[in-house]
């Protein structure tokens, strides 16, 4: 019975306590990206599915050693940079970083920065050792 | 031709003869076309790199062969460049809380000592990349894989940290990271509680360039190549010199192979 008519009952009990109730967590407010016109795919697709075009490139890249642009985790942030006060862009580490804003809001917790670097790539190439 | 007129006149010839009989035949087309070129003009393959759209594929098998009299004592220009590309050791101020025992080591420098005269020879020691990985068989998860242009690697986002591998490895090429990291490389991400070893710098294969450790050799004495281009140099001079697999008798199939030892 609780299971049957519980839903029905939340809902009329919110629509009673009216709007203020549903304004009281705001939407979260997503970072505009930086450059481009538009995402690497539809913008309402990128929203609903990114993780499993990530999930699906991740699997790609280390195992069958496909290194195309579109869907790469590291391309993502050509885009979607955040910057700081000092014109910094900020990591996954600060909760303005572009990936924060929204799984905050949903209570996601992704693994990927403990390996990955969640900003654009330094333009100055990296140190490398005794090369020419 | 009626050997040709029966090869295609029949589909029910599917032994190994006839596979051997039409490999001759697709040669000696390709050898008629090469003279009919007339003198002078040389073939040259093309290596192109391949499209970053296409999966690696088995017709490759990528190596290297170490010339140890080349090798240095006192350098390890191989270590520091690979410690740079993928960001551990000299490249990298994290772990400074793990034993030297414990830090990460892609690859590092060995030297063995000939007891009775004294000789010494020095080389660099990393992931074996092995035909028939032991640390593949053992893995639980399928993390610890090997591609099937031979690179033997680790599949960090299925690592679950057993460390199984490392004890399989009969190189001690494997290493396990202890703490949280925060200097990595975009290229080359690394994080606490997954195994790593040397990936013979896949990212740099996969885009046509060579491992940073045989890019920053001074000497050149480690060449990389496909092993399986009989027209590669890493091949042709496998062919023609001799060259010795460490710990052979395991019967592992190297894919890094050491002259002069
Ligand atoms: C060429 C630049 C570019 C790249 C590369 C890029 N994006 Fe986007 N992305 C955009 C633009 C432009 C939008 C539209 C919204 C805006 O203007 O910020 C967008 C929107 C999104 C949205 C929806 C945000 C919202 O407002 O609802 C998500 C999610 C997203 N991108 C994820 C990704 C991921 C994941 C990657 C890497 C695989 C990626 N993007 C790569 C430019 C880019
Ligand atoms: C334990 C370390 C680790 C974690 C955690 C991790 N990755 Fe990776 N990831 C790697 C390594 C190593 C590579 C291979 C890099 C290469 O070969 O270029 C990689 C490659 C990738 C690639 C292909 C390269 C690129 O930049 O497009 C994608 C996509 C990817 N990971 C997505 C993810 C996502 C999404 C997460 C989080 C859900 C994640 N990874 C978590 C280590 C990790
Ligand atoms: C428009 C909001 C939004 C943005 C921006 C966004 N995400 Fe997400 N992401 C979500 C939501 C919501 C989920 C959870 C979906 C679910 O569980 O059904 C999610 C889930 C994921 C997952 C799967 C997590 C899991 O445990 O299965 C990954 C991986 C991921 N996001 C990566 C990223 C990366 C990387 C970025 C930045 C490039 C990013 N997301 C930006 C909304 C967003």
């Amino acid at each position: 019975m609780v299971k049957r008519y519980g839903f029905p009952l939340l809902l009329a009990l919110l629509l009673a306590a009216g709007t203020p109730a549903l304004a009281a967590a705001p939407l979260p407010d997503i970072p505009k990206a930086i450059k481009g016109e538009q995402c690497v795919e539809d913008t309402g697709f990128m929203r609903r599915n990114h993780m499993a075009l990530l999930e699906h490139q991740r699997d790609d890249t280390v195992q069958r050693g496909i290194r195309t642009r579109q869907h790469s985790l590291k391309h993502c942030f050509t885009c979607h940079v955040v910057q700081d006060d000092h014109s910094q862009p900020v990591t996954a580490a600060d909760p303005r970083h572009f990936c924060r804003v929204c799984h905050d809001y949903a209570a996601v917790q992704v693994d990927c920065w403990q390996c990955h670097v969640s900003i654009p790539e330094p333009s100055a190439t990296s140190l490398r050792g005794g090369q020419p | 031709m009626s050997d040709e007129k029966a090869l295609s006149g029949e589909k029910v010839m599917n032994n190994k003869i006839d596979s051997y009989k039409r490999r001759f035949l697709a040669q000696s087309a390709v050898i008629t076309g090469a003279a009919a070129l007339g003198g002078g003009l040389v073939l040259t393959r093309v290596v192109q790199a391949r499209p970053a759209s296409q999966a690696v594929s088995s017709k490759n098998r990528w190596g290297l062969l170490i010339d140890t009299r080349k090798c240095a004592n006192d350098c390890d220009a191989c270590v520091q460049a690979c410690e740079m590309e993928h960001g551990w050791g000299r490249g990298s101020s994290d772990e400074q809380r793990s034993s030297p025992a414990q830090k990460a080591q892609w690859i590092r420098k060995v030297t063995l000592r000939d007891r009775t005269t004294g000789h010494e020879t020095s080389l660099p020691m990393m992931c074996q990349h092995c035909a028939h990985p032991p640390c593949v068989d053992v893995c639980p998860t399928g993390a610890s894989m090997k591609r099937d242009d031979g690179i033997v690697l680790v599949d960090k986002h299925r690592c679950i940290g057993c460390r199984y591998c490392m004890m399989a490895c009969p190189y001690k090429a494997r290493s396990f990271i202890h703490e949280d990291l925060h200097g990595q490389k975009t290229a080359s991400p690394r994080g606490k509680g997954t195994v790593e070893s040397c990936n013979l710098c896949v990212h740099r294969v996969d885009q046509g360039k060579i491992p940073a450790c045989a890019e920053a050799c001074p000497e050149k004495a480690i060449l990389f190549g496909d092993l399986k281009d009989a027209d590669s140099e890493i091949a042709r001079r496998l062919a023609s010199e001799p060259s010795t697999e460490i710990r052979g008798d395991l019967r592992l199939d190297l894919g890094v192979r050491y002259q002069n030892i």
